[in-house]
């Protein structure tokens, strides 16, 4: 039992707990709290695999911009408690147990005893960052071009639709 | 070292999370943020798989997840917003029908 | 029992640093307090805090108590874990953003440890301090939710716009920088400056004409990046949403006493932040303004020498003081000073004196600049009037962002026609 496996098991514990609790939560403020726990320890479990400018830009992107974004809609559309509906029969008695199934189904797919899957690293990548950096302006210049233009076209997209009407 | 094969099990059970939240939950903003969150658990898959190979490529894919679900999120949340306007309620029961 | 010490020995050290950077960082809030109550009362014509304690120097010890005897109540119909998660947030993150920023450059060595003067010190050290200020947005979005109060949702509505708005020329201002020294890493930004050659001061990257292959001046940047520091941290005059006269006191209207004591502290804390990264991006962090050829080795010893006149100050306004207390206290602590400047001074002579002051040196520079920019920050809180609100977000989309890019650019291009790789 490692110090590394310790960790993971940790950072692991509280992304379940999050996710759990995006879940269960009536409030989406809640829902939305649930979420930036679990980024913020995916970004610990990126710093655990040694992707330490992945997990900086999950922290700022992700966790900085993207769910502040989620937090102010809820604040400005003054978002309430979920009512409580009745589930369908089906969901009541099967929701759970469906859910499982769909889990352990894609566990299993994934974690095939296959040898082209190397067990473990013993090393994090050296210099990622900069090897990161390198390739988003050699190899992958291209779409990182063409995502500047997605942000650039969404942005005029979110103006447009939250103007109000001109009556 | 923790075995990749972890991480993967732990993508998945993110990814079957949000997935339940996306069914069973009805408002909208948290059916969104279920979507999020299936994002996140491939992010996961992606680094996973970066470390286990030796390559960057992985953590390369994740900066244009991450771009791509940023952008998403911004038009997602317009249109929550004039969803809301109109039909002045966020539950996803509401906006069942093609018509207004 | 040595045996453990020395296994775990870098866990051990960290946990003491931690332990000794949070003590002295809260001292610093609380005297940051009192030094900024003094000038904006000087600048207006008034004297600060000057009754308890002598000049007022037992003023925050006092705010401290009653913050901490003052009624806490809670208000009907918050959301009760938001409520209490959003001041705790904030205090949380700004301090963490400590933990990142180095002091100093030289190890002491302690029973064969060597003990750097910083907490970690990781390759990616500037990205990690604007994910914390990217974080730090949460603690005024929800503090202003959960009061569950018109006003306090506004003003934290508005409070933390501005923050997101004015993250993106804090950003774009710093990449000149790190073009220049090729690399986050804090300590490394620090060292790109201390150009071979001696150059001293016109070798920090806000002159940055020294002669050698990289430098490029960025006086723009360096102007960006405070201006919106200072809208950062909600800062004056920058502060409409949290104002005492506008929005009734903004986010934390429906925080008391010790909720608000962290907000507070949160705020101050940004702000010692933001100086130290200013020092270390644009100033050259403790890198001495004079250059470091043999010839200059004597302003080494200028921290003792401004020690000595300073305790021997004290001393003399100490004796004159009105109250006894301060006739006592006063002169027995300039004494100390003047003897820790001669002592020092004396390594002159003395060798293990000696490498005790060249340890110091870099220490108090970087301290000195950081007081300067503190200053700095007291200063425009006490001259500046206050922007309305959207004049302050057309500062931040209209005027910073796109004088940040152009810096950006121009610093690239200029670095491209040098021929850096």
């Amino acid at each position: 039992m490692n110090p590394a496996l310790l960790v993971f098991f940790a950072l692991a514990g509280l992304a379940v707990l999050g996710a759990l609790s995006l879940v269960v939560q009536k409030h989406p403020i809640h829902s939305a709290l649930s979420l930036i726990v679990v980024m913020v320890s995916l970004a610990g479990l990126y710093l655990l695999m040694g992707a330490e400018f992945v997990a900086m830009v999950q922290i700022i992107v992700y966790g900085g911009a993207i769910m502040v974004l989620f937090i102010f809609v809820i604040m400005l559309l003054n978002a309430g408690e979920e009512e409580h509906t009745d589930f369908s029969k089906l969901a009541k008695f099967a929701g759970l147990p469906l859910a499982f199934a769909l889990t352990a189904s894609l566990a299993a797919l994934v974690v095939k005893p296959d040898a082209s899957i190397p067990a473990a690293m013993q090393a994090f990548i050296p210099k990622a960052t900069e090897q990161i950096s390198s390739m988003l302006f050699k190899e992958f210049v291209y779409p990182f071009e063409l995502t500047s233009f997605l942000i650039l076209v969404a942005i005029m997209g979110a103006l447009v639709l939250a103007q109000r009407e001109k009556k | 070292m923790v075995p990749t094969n972890y991480y993967l099990i732990l993508s998945a059970i993110l990814f079957g999370l949000g997935a339940v939240a996306f069914v069973f939950k009805r408002n909208i903003i948290t059916i969104f943020m279920s979507i999020e969150l299936m994002l996140n658990a491939v992010n996961l898959a992606f680094v996973a798989f970066s470390q286990a190979f030796g390559k960057v490529e992985g953590q390369v894919f994740v900066l244009f997840v991450i771009v791509v679900a940023a952008a998403e999120a911004a038009v997602g949340l317009g249109i929550i917003i004039l969803i809301q306007r109109n039909r002045q309620s966020l539950n996803i029961e509401k906006v069942n029908l093609l018509k207004l | 029992m040595i045996s453990f010490l020395q296994q775990n020995a870098f866990w051990i050290i960290t946990i003491v640093k931690i332990a000794l950077l949070l003590f002295i960082v809260l001292t610093v809030n609380a005297y940051l307090t009192w030094f900024e109550r003094k000038v904006v009362a000087h600048i207006q014509s008034r004297w600060g805090p000057h009754r308890v304690g002598p000049h007022g120097l037992l003023q925050p010890a006092a705010d401290g108590l009653k913050f901490l005897f003052k009624e806490d109540p809670t208000p009907a119909g918050v959301d009760r874990f938001v409520y209490y998660l959003a001041p705790f947030l904030a205090l949380a993150l700004s301090l963490t953003a400590l933990a990142v920023i180095p002091f100093g450059p030289d190890p002491i060595p302690v029973f064969g440890q060597k003990i750097y003067l910083w907490i970690t010190n990781p390759d990616i050290g500037l990205l990690v301090l604007f994910a914390i200020t990217a974080l730090s947005v949460y603690g005024i979005a929800l503090a202003g939710w959960a009061s569950n109060s018109k006003y306090s949702l506004l003003g934290g509505l508005r409070s933390s716009a501005q923050m997101i708005s004015y993250e993106l020329s804090l950003t774009m201002s710093v990449v000149g920088v790190l073009l220049m020294a090729n690399s986050f890493s804090l300590q490394k930004i620090i060292e790109a400056q201390a150009r071979p050659g001696g150059w001293g001061v016109l070798g920090w990257n806000v002159i940055g004409l020294a002669s050698g292959k990289f430098p490029v001046p960025q006086i723009v940047g360096f102007i960006c990046f405070f201006t919106s520091a200072i809208a950062e941290t909600n800062r004056a005059p920058f502060d409409l949403p949290e104002a005492e006269s506008e929005l009734v006191a903004g986010f934390h209207t429906e925080y008391a006493s010790f909720k608000f004591a962290m907000f507070f502290i949160a705020e101050y804390t940004a702000m010692i932040t933001v100086s130290c990264l200013a020092t270390i991006l644009f100033f050259g962090g403790w890198l001495s303004p004079f250059p470091a050829s043999s010839f200059w080795t004597f302003t080494h010893y200028i921290p003792s020498i401004t020690l000595i006149p300073f305790g021997l100050w004290v001393i003399y306004d100490g004796i004159r003081y009105e109250t006894i207390f301060g006739k006592l206290v006063l002169p027995a602590v300039g004494f100390a000073m003047f003897a820790i400047g001669a002592v020092l001074l004396a390594g002159v002579w003395i060798v293990p004196l000696h490498t005790v002051s060249e340890f110091i040196q870099p220490v108090f520079w970087f301290t000195a600049k950081i007081l300067v920019f503190l200053f700095f920050y007291v200063w425009a809180r006490g001259t500046l009037p206050r922007l309305r609100y959207d004049q302050l977000m057309n500062v931040g989309w209209k005027l910073l962002l796109p004088v940040s890019i152009a810096n950006l650019i121009l610093t690239a291009g200029a670095l491209l026609l040098r021929g850096a790789k």
